[in-house]
């Protein structure tokens, strides 16, 4: 009798392990995406892109299979949240990428720090008070944000084009204030001069009265829209007959800009703009990403080359996946050494090293493109330049960073940045 | 204008003085003072004649809404998908045939006949049932909304003006005067605005002498006072329907055209000038060309302005207006005739 319980015990704590095998034998990803309303298509392109950073390393990481669980938003930051919380709670993820816009990012920041146990690593999102504000420990940002974006124009602007004086036009929202702030950063401290800003109401239509106040003494005009503000805007300005040049912001020359028909876009040739990737980049670790991402998909359901949000997601996917692999697969427990591998993580991305700060935060390259005539008629940028290691702070320390203030109208005061304060 | 100045003196002489303060803001070089205070004279000018030039715009969009709903009692939430349908066409018809000018005769017939359709097989069927049409109508938009998304994708389209409209005109209107060489500077401006203005003039003074001056337009005007007396006196009513639901269609999609041309088209377009439409005609008053002329002068002009001097809140000045309209004279500044 005492024989058989104690065989009993012994087998019951052989098939303990096997048990916890058996569970721990699948790694789950949650993936919050946009795939409603206005970034529905560069969502679409994120999940691609999370498939295709799978599909590199067979599904497997460290000998266990991964399953994803696509969890739809619409970019409200309510419904975000409400998805995270059906991707924990009932698909029982293990850890979460996503999700894709500015606001989603703050409201997932604040959803992360009711779930500490679980990995966060965020799609694309761009606000800067994400990891900036109070950031949540397990929230782990791979891309850079928006005003990381803005960062390296400015000196391109004042030292290979010579251009001081500017006026400026921005979206008045957050993502219009975060990506102006790292241009007029840059821009001031390498001696520019910012003479007037605008700041336009997102759904702006007509600009007419704003290019009549336009001062005639600058040497550009730099433009914080995107979208059909941009488009609006560029073809009041060919018909008053301006012809200042222009520079753009991160969304001023994407591809909605640049694909748009009709003749409005023209008025952007020969304009710099920065953001975080290069289409005609050269580095190898970029053309063969580019090379992976066609051919993983037929022409017809991807983009002629991965977009800014398809390019975040892979990043997000490749960083989960080195980390994991450092850590040996080990998601249990608070997962804290899959938090303890992210944190040491070099990542080798397809644009340039990318490693994160004490809040969590990327230091990566900013590119540098112009846009120039295509070769199909369309207009393209081309890669002219590229500023390295652009940290969180923009190259400050925390504490200078944090006197500049949160972006806003009037952030930053150029005269002050220019003396070197 | 005698006897209105004889009973109002006092009223008369403050609308002459501020007539008489605003041509001379219009008209007259701005002293530096002025200046100082205001900005250039340019921006206000160009606030101003931006507002007038939005207004014929809207005016475009809204007479046809206006039209519809005095003479049928449909609220056509569609409307602004036939805007959006009719710049679409037009961008395809003029870069096809490189044409900015064909466009619009082709877009007319061609949404105009949607509209008729519209009546003929859709709203004609629940005639008297205004609520039941007007979801029909939402409907409607939704459907084709889709469509056009569908056809025409999620970018932006912006169309060509032709080559003599590109750029701007110098307008006989004093910009500024240089202090040192005594040269006056005439106010440069969009010349495809200016154009679009005056064909909005055109098409406005048109339609008012059709409604006022022909038979066509007398049973038009009768339908709007009292459409089942018109209708027992004889007359087919439902071809007078059909006529200006035909027509307010095709006005709507060449507005499309002329919104192309100086702003862009794309998805959500349809609902803004929708709403645009319907904010107009509240405040000029259901059913009322001049009414609709007027609406739009205000709500354009003071969209502008509100953009140029506040633009934090310039949002809400059109709501405003609006709000203020419907609590104290609800039935817009111009009432149609009942």
């Amino acid at each position: 009798m005492r024989k058989t319980l104690l065989a009993a015990v012994a087998a019951a704590a052989l098939m303990l392990p096997g048990a916890a095998w058996a569970q721990g034998g699948t790694i789950k990803i949650g993936i919050l995406v946009a795939l409603e309303g206005a970034f529905a298509a560069g969502g679409q392109d994120g999940v691609r892109n999370v498939e295709l950073a799978l599909k590199e390393v067979n599904n497997t990481i460290a000998g266990k299979k991964v399953e994803i669980v696509v969890a739809p938003t619409d970019t409200k930051p309510d419904t975000t949240v409400r998805m995270a919380r059906k991707l924990v709670e009932q698909d029982k993820v293990d850890f979460i990428i996503g999700p894709l816009s500015g606001s989603e990012g703050i409201a997932m920041r604040d959803f992360a720090k009711t779930i500490p146990d679980k990995v966060v690593i965020n799609g694309i999102s761009g606000a800067l008070e994400t990891t900036w504000v109070d950031p949540a420990p397990n929230f782990y940002r791979f891309n850079l944000d928006g005003s990381q974006w803005g960062y390296g124009l400015g000196t391109y602007a004042v030292k290979t084009k010579g251009w001081k004086r500017v006026a400026t036009i921005a979206a008045d929202y957050s993502f219009g204030y975060t990506n102006f702030m790292g241009f007029a950063v840059d821009f001031c401290k390498a001696g520019g001069d910012i003479v007037q800003r605008f700041w336009q109401p997102l759904g702006q239509a007509d600009f007419g009265a704003i290019i009549a106040q336009l001062p005639d003494n600058v040497d550009a005009i730099y433009l914080g829209l995107g979208g059909t503000d941009a488009i609006n805007f560029l073809n009041q300005y060919q018909q008053a007959g301006e012809k200042t040049r222009l520079i753009g912001g991160t969304i001023m020359a994407d591809q909605t800009v640049l694909t748009a028909r009709g003749r409005a876009k023209d008025a952007l040739k020969g304009t710099p703009t920065s953001g975080p990737f290069a289409a005609d980049n050269t580095d190898p670790a970029w053309t063969s990403y580019v090379k992976r991402y066609q051919e993983a998909f037929p022409a017809n359901q991807r983009f002629p080359t991965p977009s800014l949000f398809g390019l975040g997601y892979y990043v997000a996917t490749q960083a989960a996946i080195k980390a994991l692999e450092a850590a040996g697969g080990d998601v249990s427990g608070n997962q804290a050494k899959f938090k303890d591998a992210l944190n040491k993580l070099q990542l080798d991305s397809p644009v340039g090293k990318i490693t994160i700060n004490e809040n969590r935060q990327a230091t990566g390259t900013v590119f540098i493109n112009e846009v120039v005539d295509g070769p199909d008629g369309n207009l393209t940028s081309k890669m002219v330049g590229r500023a390295d290691n652009v940290t969180q702070t923009l190259g400050m320390t925390p504490e200078q960073f944090r006197a500049l203030g949160l972006p806003s109208r009037n952030v930053v005061d150029c005269a002050k940045l220019r003396a070197g304060g | 204008m005698d006897d209105i100045i004889k009973r109002n003196p006092i009223r008369s002489l403050i609308v002459a003085i501020l007539i008489a303060i605003f041509l001379w803001l219009v008209f007259a070089p701005w002293p530096p003072d002025l200046v100082a205070k205001w900005g250039r004279k340019q921006i206000f000018l160009n606030a101003l004649l931006g507002g007038i030039t939005l207004g014929a715009l809207y005016f475009l969009v809204a007479a046809g809404f206006t039209l519809i709903f005095g003479l049928m009692r449909v609220v056509n939430l569609a409307h602004g998908s036939l805007f959006l349908l009719g710049g679409y066409l037009g961008y395809e018809i003029s870069s096809a045939t490189g044409s900015w000018f064909i466009a619009f005769p082709v877009v007319f017939v061609v949404v105009g006949l949607l509209g008729l359709l519209m009546q003929r097989f859709i709203f004609s069927k629940m005639e008297g049932e205004e609520l039941r049409q007007t979801l029909v109508s939402i409907g409607i938009s939704i459907v084709l909304a889709d469509l056009m998304l569908w056809f025409w994708g999620g970018q932006s389209y912006s169309i060509l003006a032709p080559a003599f409209l590109q750029g701007p005109m110098e307008l006989p209107i004093i910009n500024s005067i240089n202090a040192n060489t005594g040269a006056t500077n005439w106010l440069r401006y969009p010349a495809v605005r200016i154009w679009i203005l005056i064909a909005a003039i055109v098409i406005g003074v048109a339609m008012w002498l059709v409604l006022n001056r022909t038979a066509l337009g007398m049973l038009i005007r009768a339908g709007v006072d009292d459409r089942e007396m018109l209708a027992a006196s004889g007359v087919r009513i439902q071809l007078v329907f059909l006529v200006v639901f035909g027509f307010g269609a095709g006005v709507a999609g060449m507005a499309g055209i002329v919104g192309g041309t100086f702003q862009s088209l794309s998805p959500g377009e349809d609902t803004r000038f929708l709403l645009a439409s319907l904010v107009v005609v509240i405040v000029g008053g259901m059913g009322s060309i001049v009414g609709a002329a007027i609406g739009a002068l205000v709500i354009g002009v003071t969209e502008q302005m509100g953009f140029v001097y506040a633009p934090t809140y310039s949002v809400v000045f059109t709501f405003l207006i609006m709000a203020a309209v419907l609590a104290f004279r609800p039935q817009g500044l111009l009432e149609a005739r009942r």
